[in-house]
């Protein structure tokens, strides 16, 4: 009956029940709703380095990501890549050759990492072939092809099908130099990835440097899941001891960092928020106390144990704050549903964030687990906002309490 | 048999400024199935001696036994622990909790005692019943007037099986005929049930219901006489 009996109180006085669970819904949809936005952002930078930039697991010679030089090379790649195509959780397979050059056009130059590609087999790894803006992704049958970035192409000045020059050092140590066409513009969420990167056919890398076809500096693997990593990974490593196997995280430790560490801000975030109800709460609670003193001593006085008068305040504020919660979370996740669909365009204010590779559209992502932690957050809350309350109630005397007039 | 005995009580309440004597060693002895009532002008102590009496508050001094245990001695927890199975209260403002019907209100004790569901729908049907609210079990106390809001007090008193019931002016808010009705439903239970009542009061027509009359004044008792009940 202490359950009924709580739940009823809480609604004696309906308008500042009414005002504090408002106030309660209203923090939590703010908090709700900005972590699903956080996670929506980071969650499209993971897929952005996953799907775009890094994959899921990268294979080297071991030397090569502390010194990306191109004698570090793995001579068979090619047959490494097969066994890693065999294990069942693998999606897809590509074999980079990777060759630090400059780009020079008829007015500058530019720093850039050449990546040798197999246009079929990168297409199941990556996702740049559908980021090409202007031209195609090795579709034409022109000699000597280069898909570059937008930001290297405004920074060199070119335009599709411009002529570039891509100097570098071969095997033996001697500088060469190869002309190429611009065959296609990408740009993806990440600026810099696009003013470095560029790519090429593997063959040409090959007839530029002099290695045999089945070389390879980078193996690019695609996972099915994603939580499957650690498993892939210390598979192939258990094959190949001698090579560098490294997940995303590893090889982006800022997007993991920014992964882990979300979480921890949102928790600070959703603290801050809960403190100040917390308080309204408290406020709220405490004036329910002093209005029912007379009664709270008559519960004492005919036998009401002080567990039970704590247990009903607490049950109270629980209420209280619950209610609040559950209407902010439902109202949160509705309109976090409304902007997964549609997004949210951050346009106008992306170009810093442009460079650490995030996405003008936002998609907030609905996450059950977050309006769990949430409602676990809001239990707390309303449980320490009782403890005040409940002090109170506990410090009445029967005797004086039954003859205070309210 | 007696069911209250006090001995050379005393209360002081001792506040930073003043000390105010409320009982002045008062001794005294209830005996099962009496009707007594307690007379006195204001601020004579009558109130405190009830606290006392109740376990609601303990005397400076002096000795109270109820049912043959010593209750200056119970800690906070047993002594709340004894009011429930010991003593009924009825209050002069009814305190009914507002938010339960009349029936939970009964039933609350009965669960607080840790009664099971079928013995506590049975006693408080029967209760309500014995001070004739058996029409308005599933009311709310702001639905019903203040004699029936007292009648409901009465049942909740009654619903623990106590030892026996302090009424604190249990009549001071109530009109002549909500009176007459509550002190006949008093009166039956106290005849037929042999239900031990204490009353404090200023109303005489509680005074000419009761057996016994005991007039304090300064805290002291001055006059303690039995008497035939008179029918108001």
């Amino acid at each position: 009956m202490i359950w009924a009996i709580s739940w009823r109180n809480v609604w004696r006085n309906k308008l500042r029940s009414a005002v504090i669970i408002i106030s309660v819904a209203i923090g939590i949809f703010a908090g709700v709703f900005s972590w699903a936005f956080y996670a929506g952002m980071v969650d499209q930078r993971i897929q952005t380095a996953i799907i775009t930039e890094a994959s899921n697991i990268q294979i080297h010679e071991k030397n090569f990501l502390e010194n990306p030089d191109q004698k570090f090379y793995m001579a068979n790649a090619s047959g490494i890549a097969n066994d890693v195509r065999a294990i069942e959780e693998v999606r897809a397979v590509s074999e980079r050759l990777i060759v630090n050059a400059m780009a020079t056009s008829a007015e500058t130059g530019s720093g850039v990492k050449i990546m040798g590609i197999d246009p079929e087999k990168e297409k199941n790894v990556t996702n740049i072939y559908s980021k090409v803006m202007e031209g195609s992704y090795f579709e034409d049958e022109g000699k000597t092809p280069v898909v570059i970035g937008e930001k290297l192409a405004e920074k060199l000045s070119i335009k599709l099908r411009s002529r570039i020059v891509l100097t570098l050092q071969n095997m033996d140590g001697t500088i060469t130099s190869g002309l190429f066409r611009v065959e296609g513009i990408y740009r993806t969420a990440n600026s810099v990835y696009d003013e470095t990167n560029i790519f090429i056919k593997h063959e040409d890398v090959i007839n530029l440097i002099g290695l045999n076809e089945s070389a390879g500096h980078e193996i690019a693997i695609l996972l099915h899941d994603n939580n499957k990593l650690d498993d892939v990974c210390n598979l192939i490593q258990s094959s190949y001891p001698e090579l560098d196997i490294k997940t995303w995280k590893e090889l982006m430790p800022d997007v993991s960092l920014v992964e882990e560490t979300m979480n921890f801000s949102m928790y600070i975030f959703m603290a801050i928020i809960l403190a100040a109800l917390v308080f309204g709460i408290v406020n709220t609670m405490l004036m329910a106390v002093l209005e029912r003193v007379k009664e709270l001593g008559m519960l004492m006085a005919v036998g009401m144990n002080k567990i039970r008068v704590f247990t009903m305040i607490v049950l109270e504020t629980v209420f209280l704050s619950i209610q609040g919660g559950v209407i902010g979370i439902i109202i949160a996740y509705l309109v976090t549903l409304i902007f997964n669909r549609r997004g949210i365009d951050l346009s106008p204010w992306i170009e810093g964030f442009e460079k650490l590779g995030y996405e003008a559209m936002v998609y907030p992502a609905t996450n059950a687990g977050i309006a769990v932690r949430v409602a676990i957050m809001v239990l707390i809350a309303g449980i320490v906002a009782s403890v005040y309350p409940a002090i109170k109630a506990l410090q009445l005397k029967p005797a004086e309490a039954l003859h205070i007039d309210i | 048999m007696s069911v209250i005995e006090i001995h050379k009580v005393t209360k002081i309440y001792d506040d930073a400024e003043v000390k105010v004597s409320a009982i002045n060693g008062i001794t005294l002895t209830i005996e099962e199935g009496e009707f007594t009532a307690i007379v006195g002008p204001s601020g004579s102590g009558k109130t405190t001696l009830l606290n006392l009496l109740g376990g609601l508050d303990k005397p400076t001094t002096g000795e109270i036994q109820i049912n043959g245990t010593k209750i200056n001695d119970l800690r906070s927890s047993q002594m709340i622990d004894f009011r429930l199975f010991n003593i009924g209260f009825v209050f002069q403002a009814y305190n009914l909790i507002p938010v339960l019907s009349a029936r939970e209100n009964v039933e609350f004790i009965m669960e607080l005692q840790g009664k099971g569901k079928t013995e506590r729908r049975k006693r408080s049907s029967d209760l309500l019943k014995s001070v004739g609210l058996a029409e308005r079990m599933n009311s709310r106390p702001s639905k019903l007037s203040g004699g029936q809001q007292q009648r409901i007090a009465v049942a909740r008193a009654l619903a623990s099986k106590p030892r026996f019931i302090l009424a604190d002016e249990p009549t001071a808010n109530l009109d002549s005929v909500s009176t007459k009705n509550l002190l006949d439903i008093m009166e039956r239970l106290n005849h037929e049930e042999k239900i031990t009542f204490i009353f404090s009061t200023h109303d005489q027509r509680v005074v000419n219901k009761a057996h016994r009359v005991i007039t304090i004044e300064d805290g002291k008792i001055i006059s303690d006489r039995n008497q035939e009940p008179q029918s108001n």
